[in-house]
């Protein structure tokens, strides 16, 4: 299969790839994916007053999973909550060029995105802090 | 050393320079039809053909009479299972294959399963082995047929089929064996094996792609087969059509070269194969072979590596042609089915790769391979969160994944 230059690009030169600890309280984790499926993302928010200032992944699973959580990364980086929120996968799509076969990667990343969202949510409930 | 490095010669291999000059003539001043009778055009051809009949049934220790030429080993299972389940209806209504047979094998026994063939289909081992005594058990009065293949396009397994032959033949059943990998790579014989029906192809012999044979047996017992083709009744009725003469040339060398080198290429590439997987295990933690440590094909090695995903091993190994047991790309996202019928963990049948050597490649590329396949994996486990949580001492087992 034929990848297109932004997938490569990306798994060449992953952005943002490690982890940061889980149990920091600025820290948001969202694992999803199987293994048994061939694939699991996790992707992780550092959060300061509601803005997320810093992000990182790892994954397992096909070049097209590497690039959607890579290019995840990159996106969520400076937005606040809110706005990271919204990130669809069809954008995810369009900006690497995904072929059908590998949509669902990129529903895997916005999954990722907002289970690291919830994530981080639920910790800080109750303690006022946002 | 040239790049990109082939090492997939389970597909395809490239043809040998010699088949090629042989091939060549038959193109241009030597065309006759191997079927016309009453020129020299076509007793030029006839003779081409029936030479290669020669050099073909040398290599498999058959009469060239029971070899029908077909355009490749698809077509020649699709005219042993075909064939016999209509010739032999009278007789019974099942017959016997096994999981891990290639698709041409599977796609056509679902098709006659449809049209009210009884099938069974025998597990394999850990190893990748059908089990005689299973086999055993499986016959019935009503078994026409076994198809078991003799040694497995992924895994490289290599099946007991003189014991399977022996039961055929004890229970009066016809015994039919895909030998697309194993004939050229290990000695075969069909006398010996107990072989009725044998599918093979050039293409995986350095020979050309578009011809291949169905080895059918005469005597001891006479096989009988509905044809698929009909027409002007080449191929003893069995496969009608103009004998492709510059592919069957070709086929016939590409056969005679085998059986002049088989013995030493095989050692060759035993040690080759053995010299990448060493090279690989001494780097690397966490790579499981799969398919049977020295029962299996010589040229074949297939490593499972904990922890990554096949396609993206083959991403990372852009300029060195292997293959992936994963198939990523399916809506399904199923791994490999030969894989998973060995009881391995699709997690670990997701991240396979097979390594096919041939007669081309050498020990500088095998070293090179070593070194890419290290670095590819290293990468890709600081990238990958299972090799994460396991060097943390989660035991990836218990973990409750979200899916979706
Ligand atoms: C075991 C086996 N059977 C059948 C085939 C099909 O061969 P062909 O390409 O000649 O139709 C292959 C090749 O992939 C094979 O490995």
């Amino acid at each position: 299969m034929a990848y297109s230059n932004k997938v490569i690009e990306h798994y060449n030169n992953p952005r943002n790839m490690g982890s940061f600890p889980k149990d920091d309280k600025e820290v948001g984790t969202g694992i999803v994916g199987a293994p048994e499926c061939g694939d699991v993302m996790k992707l992780q928010i550092k959060v300061e007053s509601g803005r997320i200032v810093d992000a990182k992944f790892k994954t397992f699973g096909c070049g097209s999973a590497i690039a959607s959580s890579s290019l995840a990364t990159e996106w969520m980086k400076g937005k606040t909550l809110d706005e990271a929120e919204k990130i669809k996968n069809t954008e995810i799509v369009q900006e690497l060029s995904l072929p059908p076969v590998k949509i669902h990667c990129s529903v895997l990343a916005e999954d990722a995105i907002k289970a690291a969202i919830a994530d981080y949510r639920k910790k800080t409930e109750g303690n006022g802090s946002v | 050393m040239k790049l990109p490095i082939y090492m997939d010669n389970h597909a395809t291999t490239p043809m040998d320079p010699r088949v090629l000059e042989a091939m060549l003539p038959y193109f241009t001043e030597k065309f006759g039809n191997a079927a016309s009778r009453n020129h020299s055009f076509g007793w030029e051809a006839e003779k081409a053909v029936d030479d290669a009949r020669r050099q073909i049934a040398m290599l498999i220790h058959a009469d060239p009479k029971e070899i029908i030429f077909t355009s490749g080993a698809t077509e020649s299972d699709n005219l042993a299972l075909k064939g016999v389940v209509e010739m032999y209806r009278e007789k019974g209504d099942h017959i016997i294959t096994s999981v891990t047979e290639h698709r041409a094998i599977l796609d056509t026994v679902k098709r006659l399963e449809k049209q009210g063939l009884k099938v069974t289909y025998l597990p394999v081992d850990k190893d990748g082995f059908v089990n005689p005594d299973d086999l055993n058990k499986a016959i019935t009065d009503k078994t026409i047929l076994i198809s078991i293949m003799m040694a497995n396009n992924e895994i490289g397994t290599i099946n007991p089929v003189a014991e399977i032959g022996k039961i055929a033949k004890s229970k009066g059943v016809l015994f039919h064996c895909d030998a697309t990998q194993g004939v050229g790579k290990i000695p075969v014989d069909v006398e010996a094996m107990g072989i009725d029906l044998m599918s093979f192809s050039a293409h995986k012999i350095y020979g050309p792609k578009g011809v291949g044979a169905l080895y059918v047996r005469r005597k001891n017992p006479r096989v009988r087969l509905a044809p698929m083709m009909d027409g002007g009744g080449h191929e003893r009725g069995m496969r009608s059509g103009t004998l492709p003469v510059p592919l069957i040339v070709g086929f016939g060398k590409a056969c005679e070269i085998c059986t002049q080198v088989m013995s030493e290429e095989s050692q060759r590439l035993t040690k080759l194969q053995e010299r990448l997987k060493e090279g690989i295990l001494k780097n690397l933690d966490e790579v499981y072979l799969n398919g049977h440590p020295t029962k299996r094909l010589p040229n074949n090695l297939n490593l499972s590596f904990a922890y990554v995903e096949g396609e993206s091993v083959l991403m990372g190994l852009k300029e060195i042609a292997v293959s992936s047991g994963s198939a990523c790309t399916s809506a399904t996202l199923e791994p490999s089915y030969v894989i998973r019928a060995l009881g391995v963990g699709s997690d670990l049948a997701h991240s396979s790769i097979r390594f096919g050597l041939g007669r081309f490649n050498t020990a500088e590329e095998v070293d090179y391979v070593i070194k890419r396949v290290t670095e590819t994996i290293q990468k890709l486990r600081a990238m990958s969160p299972l090799y994460e949580m396991a060097k943390e001492g989660v035991d990836l087992k218990t973990v409750q994944w979200a899916r979706d």
